[in-house]
């Protein structure tokens, strides 16, 4: 009889011992949503392609669209409690860490640095509330990992703005109340707000999806829309713009994934110490453990990462670099983490019944968004080397 | 109304739980530390009641320092403020040592309504409630599945085998409660923030007034004289339907008092 010994769990190196007890109630608290609202429920909502519309005023209840943000309603938290928060829920799935990211640091973030005090004021607590929705459109069907070369463009006409383009793969798009669409103008790349409804704007969702089921996704068009000159984000002009929301979604991407291949983790672990074949547990077989056990050390590295890209954003000295090590690494990470665990599930490894193939099939629309992985190694190349290898 | 809500620190039922070799007292520095969940269902009836009655809502909790950590969950709830009762000479407390510490510090900060969750986890003697209301001489209405005030009335459903019974008293009052009264609410993200600004005293057995000679492992009048690790769990039963399945599981559930 082989020898046994109670499982420690995933966190061998107790890092979450340095959350704070803050970060830490912010951890239990979304745990246990996650636990008691979506759990039950995701394989479904996966399964059928869709996000129940109420989940968003039961997140803005508890605080999680836009808390790193200060004022306008929002929590006002650090960025380990927003890490924390990403982590916890894309344990439960990607789709729903992403209506968190766009909401919080997509939509909210550009709104709350760049807007004016009027378009604070009129988005932000309904924002923050789960009120409203918003997106945020920088990809166009045929600009992606290029976004400066953007064909969606804002004439002035008078005092007012005529907007006409297209984009594409717009998470939130068709439920969003508020879009922030990046367009090309005589000065640069401008930010506008487009309410819901604003003639000649429409959103048609895409389907067929096989990734981020339980997400919205949405291609946008715009058709001479008139905006009134209001509509621009008076503070930035450029690619920075969005860039530096990317930057703060980025950041909880590093996290995010974590949650996920944590997840994986634990249900492989949990198979493997149930599943017999050959008389014995699966867990019981060196190869079976060797995965284990490399799961375990990738995980745990990628949770230190995390960690620390949130001691450098606290300390305000995170640069873009170090947001694309981690978002590169730790996604990467994190799928050849769900696909090890997959196999560790066999057959069962392919069914909703566990969590498995689904954070894998979501974890490569996060290889995508947000940055591919290629352009984010180029990003890295660039800062080793000095040289752009895609500029 | 001024309603204080007994709220203990326990480890965590998921993580092993053992007893220290050394004084028979449970380590508590080995397991994850949680707030005592039937404590979550006080703090929530505390809340609503102060919601809809108005008054404020005190944690007092007694505990060793890392205790902080629940009372902080208590008020991102939403609790006014807290008193945290911590000294050494406190450690290994019994019974009779809890209550009459926690009395103490509830004759000083004063009371309309003392709610605590029926037990705990780690304990479990469900005394407690029955204890601090004869220290401090006012009615206990216990395990209570819900509770209403009016004025100084307070009448409550006591939960029982057949049903519940409707208990009535006048306020002040200690009530226990517990898990089918509500569903506690989570601590939202501003309210941990807020917890953060609220007051918490601290108090030592000296500044409760507590005489150090009642209180403590050494003074305690019950002793843990022996304790033993729980059997693996055992094989579940089996059973076979031969066209009885139903009644038989029915039969099953029965003994066990679940229907
Ligand atoms: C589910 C989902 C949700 C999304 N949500 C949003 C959203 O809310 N808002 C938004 O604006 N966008 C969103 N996107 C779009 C996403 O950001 C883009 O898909 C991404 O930037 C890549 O663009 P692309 O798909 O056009 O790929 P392309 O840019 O065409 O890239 C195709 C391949 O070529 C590689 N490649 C391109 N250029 C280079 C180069 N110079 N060197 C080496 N390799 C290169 C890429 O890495 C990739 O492997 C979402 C995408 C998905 C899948």
């Amino acid at each position: 009889m082989p020898r046994t010994a109670e499982p420690v769990g995933t966190d061998l190196l107790r890092i979450d011992d340095e959350l704070s007890d803050e970060e830490r109630l912010v951890r239990d608290t979304v745990r246990k949503f996650a636990a008691d609202r979506i759990m039950p429920n995701i394989a479904d909502w996966f399964e059928a392609g869709m996000l129940p519309k109420e989940l968003a005023p039961e997140l803005g209840r508890l605080g999680l669209l836009g808390m790193h943000l200060k004022g306008y309603g929002c929590a006002g938290m650090g960025p380990i409690a927003y890490g924390v928060t990403c982590r916890e829920m894309e344990a439960a799935d990607s789709g729903l860490r992403s209506l968190v990211s766009v909401q919080g640091s997509l939509a909210m973030f550009p709104i709350w640095k760049y807007g004016s005090e009027e378009q604070k004021n009129e988005w932000l607590p309904r924002m923050a509330a789960g009120e409203a929705i918003g997106c945020f459109g920088l990809t166009e069907p045929d600009h992606g990992s290029d976004p400066s070369s953007m064909k969606t463009h804002a004439v002035k006409d008078g005092t007012d703005w005529v907007l006409n383009g297209a984009k594409m793969w717009i998470t939130n798009g068709s439920v969003a109340d508020v879009a922030v669409v990046w367009a090309t103008t005589e000065q640069g790349i401008r930010g506008f707000l487009l309410p819901r409804g604003t003639r000649g704007f429409t959103a048609r969702n895409i389907h067929k999806k096989l990734s981020l089921r339980a997400s919205v996704t949405s291609e946008l068009h715009f058709d001479d829309v008139r905006l009134p000159a209001d509509a621009v984000l008076p503070g930035v002009t450029g690619l920075k713009g969005p860039l530096s929301c990317l930057s703060e979604a980025r950041f909880g991407i590093a996290w995010g994934v974590t949650g996920a291949a944590r997840a994986c983790l634990e249900a492989a672990i949990d198979y493997a110490t149930t599943r017999e074949q050959f008389g014995r547990k699966i867990g019981g077989f060196q190869l079976t453990q060797g995965k284990l056990a490399w799961m375990a050390a990738d995980l745990q590295r990628a949770q230190l990462l995390a960690l620390h890209l949130g001691r450098l954003k606290e300390a305000g000295q995170i640069t873009p670099q170090q947001i694309s090590l981690g978002k590169m690494s730790n996604v990467r990470t994190a799928i050849d983490i769900a696909r090890t665990a997959r196999t560790i599930l066999g057959a069962n490894g392919i069914t909703l019944e566990y969590p498995v193939i689904r954070h894998a099939n979501n974890l490569e629309s996060v290889l995508t968004y947000e940055g591919t992985e290629e352009i984010h190694t180029l990003a890295i190349g660039q800062a080793l080397t000095g040289i752009s290898a895609y500029r | 109304m001024n309603i204080v809500v007994c709220v203990k620190q326990v480890p965590d039922t998921w993580s092993e739980r053992t007893l220290r070799e050394s004084d028979s007292t449970l380590d508590r520095d080995a397991a994850d530390a949680v707030i005592n969940e039937l404590d979550e269902y006080a703090i929530e009836e505390g809340l609503r009641l102060a919601e809809a009655h108005g008054g404020e809502v005190t944690i007092l909790s007694m505990g060793p320092d890392r205790a902080t950590e629940a009372i902080r969950k208590a008020l991102s709830m939403g609790a006014d403020k807290a008193v945290h009762l911590v000294d050494d000479a406190l450690a290994g407390s019994d019974l009779l040592g809890t209550s009459a510490a926690l009395a103490a510090v509830l004759g000083q900060i004063g009371f309309d309504l003392v709610i605590l969750g029926s037990e705990s986890t780690d304990a479990r003697t469900g005394a407690l409630p029955a204890m601090l209301a004869e220290r401090l001489g006012v009615p206990q209405l216990s395990y209570a599945s819900k509770v209403e005030v009016d004025g100084s009335a307070i009448s409550i459903h006591r939960l029982a085998d057949y049903g519940y019974d409707t208990v009535e008293a006048t306020l002040p009052a200690v009530v226990s409660v517990v898990e089918k009264i509500n569903e506690p609410r989570y601590p939202t993200f501003k309210g941990i923030m807020a917890a953060k600004k609220k007051p918490v005293q601290t108090m030592s057995l000296a500044d409760a007034g507590i005489d150090p000679a009642t209180v403590g492992l050494a003074n305690a009048a019950s002793e843990v004289t022996g304790w033993a690790k729980r059997p693996p769990r055992q094989a579940g039963t089996i059973v076979t339907d031969e066209g009885d399945g139903g009644a038989k599981a029915a039969g099953f559930l029965a003994e066990r008092k679940f229907i």
